[in-house]
């Protein structure tokens, strides 16, 4: 795992960390070498993480706590480190299926995510069965029968235009019938700010809850690794309407973005669970802070 | 969430007013601000420091113009300076004579291109009366052939694939397709990528030796961060970019990026998609999205929305009724219905400046509804004359709109304390200042802070009884808003 992982974020420690290296090559920790500092922080995309790791290396170098070039790395290491937090379970569930609903604005990969969770949950050893409640797009319900056919898993579905909230209902049901360990709901793509749209998203949680009692389990929000400073609004709203539990970073692997996970877990109350690292039906890793920062720095 | 830019620079700036200079110091404390500020909306690091850079050199000791504060005289610079960095002359599309012309849609994954290659057909069609082909080059997506094909359905317009071919085939064969059938546009939809793949990028380049297409455009997710750079430049290296299409911008983005990818590529942002909708695509209008960046909200737009949906006559004929209190609850009515057709409250509201730092819960969407189903509940009559609404008329309309008869006196009291509110309006004369803002187009910068105080003052639709708003404007601004209005008007006729 860890070895994807180091390729997954090469991008990133090529543009952050050998920067930074380069940077902090010099004798002196000067106000110029913080200025830099701070630039390749900032297109790392850590946001006002960033500002907040500059104030902390300012006021250390202030109180004669980093004072050469070599100690800011192994400073940073354990700042991100105490940022991104502890790592998160599976909450637990009683007995009966698991339910997963997957949420999230469009194009940030919700389809390709859950293609993705349900191959690692397979290799897992666990039966997975896939409801394609995005009845909206066109053709998502058909991209989604897609990865049921090559991944060989049960899939649940209608045509496009039908009741989400009902399709969510049978597949409940068939879940619970069939006695399946995780059945992963899809959900159309909406902007947080549709608000009709975000009111169908609650009905299907609340359908859910009607056969399987308890559910949805888990709500991950798929967040696009690209997406800027706006990713904290959309947690935000979608947090409001559904009760996320958790967050899935995706397409980390092609850009240089990985501080993007560094300030989305800063500023929203929300552990990453999974993130997304390439476009294989593989390439999905369960999160841990400890393993993420390690490949970040020493890839 | 963000708080307006200019509120943040009346802070800092607070002190300093008309006839002072701007101080070093000041604004370099002010440019911190705006720094913060376009850092939040996703404007590049690099592409922030250059503009503080520039500006900075503009501001320091420029002497302040009397009647505007600082903060408004900053954010006025930084907003020509960006709108400057962002407008284009020229149309987006060249023609070709006597071939096809040849569309290339590329984008990273996600952006929304198969979607937007739809809506920019269904836009060609409508707005200059071409014959598009849609041609379903994304052969990596699954069933990204499918969606496609759909949304061809939706508009009639055709779409060309062929199974088991490349891109590069495709596109040749579609050409080909194109001047056989008599299609005079052809718009080529590809796989999207993340800019490392080399071998996807190889295709597209493939595509292009082909079929040379006339225009290339880049279709750009609105909610991109830093990165937006990063991939605009691999783009640009592989493929000359002709034009960028912003997606997503009807969420709450501040949409910095575009700022980013004009900087690197130098291709124009030609379109903005705006809705899930076929016909959400429009053109791009730099000055729009600055003053979103800004966080100066959008008032153009809402104006546009508005007359969109108003009746110019009717909505002269309903204000001529308030200004002379002959309002009636009918005229209420119609007016709701009309502000309902202009999308939802919270849409709207997303536009005005300063309103977005607004919570959303705040807009009781629900409320509106019921207050239309009271009012559909009285007979004509009763909306004409409310006064003839005694209790027995009122529990009949409460059961006839489900609601109680509380609800029903709520409304009443509300409509009443609006009256009043326009009589103490037309009073002040500042109902005909804010009117003339709207109806006489080109909104300067020292007239936002005023409309946002307005609005604020009256946007709380189902929250209790109308506020009255600026209940202090004096003689002397008032004097001072009609000179302003004259000189606005004779601009505004120059300009014509």
């Amino acid at each position: 795992m860890l070895k994807r992982l180091f390729g997954g974020l090469k991008k990133t420690r090529d543009s952050l960390v050998v920067g930074m290296r380069k940077l902090l090559g010099s004798d002196t920790l000067d106000d110029a070498t913080l200025d830099q500092m701070e630039e390749l922080l900032y297109t790392a995309d850590l946001g006002p993480a960033a500002a907040d790791l500059m104030d902390a290396l300012r006021k250390a170098r202030a109180a004669g706590e980093v004072t050469e070039p070599a100690q800011v790395e192994p400073f940073l290491r354990d700042q991100i480190v105490d940022m991104l937090g502890d790592d998160v379970a599976d909450t637990p569930v009683g007995s009966g299926p698991r339910v997963v609903l997957v949420v999230g604005v469009n194009g940030s990969g919700k389809t390709t995510t859950i293609a993705k969770l349900a191959q690692l949950l397979k290799r897992e050893g666990r039966s997975v069965m896939l409801a394609a409640c995005d009845t909206f797009r066109a053709a998502a319900v058909e991209q989604l029968g897609v990865w049921a056919d090559r991944l060989e898993v049960r899939i649940v579905k209608r045509e496009t235009g039908a009741d989400p909230s009902g399709l969510a209902f049978d597949a409940a049901d068939a879940a619970q019938r069939e006695d399946i360990d995780v059945l992963l709901v899809d959900t159309a793509g909406r902007l947080h700010t549709a608000t009709n749209l975000m009111a169908e998203l609650v009905k299907i949680g609340r359908v859910i809850s009607k056969r399987i009692p308890g559910a949805p389990h888990e709500v991950l929000l798929v967040l696009d690794g690209t997406t800027g400073q706006n990713a904290i609004a959309q947690a935000r709203e979608f947090k409001q309407a559904v009760a996320v539990t958790g967050l899935v970073v995706t397409k980390l692997d092609g850009t240089a973005k990985g501080g993007a996970v560094v300030s989305i877990r800063r500023q929203l109350d929300l552990p990453v669970r999974f993130i997304g690292l390439g476009e294989g039906a593989d390439d999905l890793e369960r999160f841990a802070p400890a393993a993420f920062v390690e490949a970040l720095f020493d890839g | 969430m963000f708080e307006s830019l200019t509120q943040r620079l009346s802070k800092v700036l607070g002190g300093l007013t008309g006839g002072g200079r701007l101080t070093e110091k000041a604004v370099d404390e002010a440019l911190e601000e705006v720094r913060a500020a376009l850092l939040e909306a996703d404007v590049h690091f690099r592409v922030v420091r250059d503009l503080i850079a520039r500006v900075r050199e503009q501001a320091v000791g420029q002497e302040i113009v009397k009647s505007v504060s600082a903060g408004q005289m900053l954010v006025k610079v930084f907003s020509d300076e960006l709108v400057g960095m962002m407008s284009s002359e020229g149309e987006p599309f060249t023609f070709a004579g006597g071939r096809p012309t040849v569309v290339l849609m590329a984008g990273l994954q996600g952006s929304g291109k198969t979607t937007t290659t739809a809506k920019l057909a269904h836009w060609l069609r409508t707005e200059h009366r071409r014959k598009p082909l849609l041609v379903a080059a994304d052969i990596q997506r699954p069933a990204a052939v499918d969606q496609l094909k759909i949304l061809g359905e939706q508009i009639d317009v055709p779409v060309f694939h062929v199974p088991g071919e490349p891109p590069e085939v495709l596109a040749e064969l579609a050409l080909a397709e194109a001047k056989r059938t008599g299609r005079d546009t052809v718009l080529v939809d590809t796989a999207g990528r993340l800019h490392i793949d080399a071998e996807l990028m190889a295709e597209l380049s493939r595509v292009r030796e082909r079929v040379t297409p006339d225009t290339t455009f880049l279709v750009c997710d609105a909610m991109t961060g830093q990165d937006a750079v990063r991939s605009a430049e691999a783009f640009q290296q592989t493929l000359p970019l002709d034009g960028v299409i912003l997606t997503k911008l009807d969420g709450d983005t501040r949409g910095g990026a575009a700022l980013s990818v004009r900087h690197v590529t130098g291709a124009p942002v030609a379109f903005v998609g705006v809705g899930e909708k076929i016909e959400d695509l429009q053109r791009f209008h730099a000055d729009r999205l600055v003053s979103r960046i800004l966080g100066m909200g959008d008032v153009v737009t809402l104006v546009e929305k508005a007359q969109e949906h108003v009746d110019e006559q009717e909505a002269e004929r309903q204000m001529k009724k308030m200004l002379e209190d002959e309002f009636t609850l009918e005229d209420f009515l119609s007016q709701l219905k009309t502000l309902q057709k202009m999308g939802s409250m919270k849409d709207l509201m997303s536009h005005m400046p300063g309103m977005s730092g607004l919570d959303p819960a705040m807009i009781d969407e629900q409320a509106l509804g019921r207050t239309q189903a009271v009012m559909l509940s009285m007979t004509p009559a009763e909306r004409r004359r409310p006064s003839v609404l005694d209790n027995s008329r009122k529990r009949r309309i409460a059961r006839g709109s489900g609601t109680t008869i509380t609800v029903v006196n709520q409304l009443l009291n509300q409509f009443e304390g609006m009256r009043k509110m326009m009589k103490q309006l037309k009073n002040q004369g500042l109902f005909s200042r804010l009117m003339s803002r709207f109806t006489g187009g080109g909104l300067g910068m020292g007239d936002m802070a005023g409309m946002a105080e307005a609005a604020a003052g009256g946007a709380r639709p189902g929250a209790g009884g109308p506020r009255p708003t600026a209940g202090t404007v004096n003689q002397i601004d008032r004097r001072k808003a009609r000179k302003k209005e004259r000189q606005r008007k004779k601009q505004s006729r120059k300009r014509r």
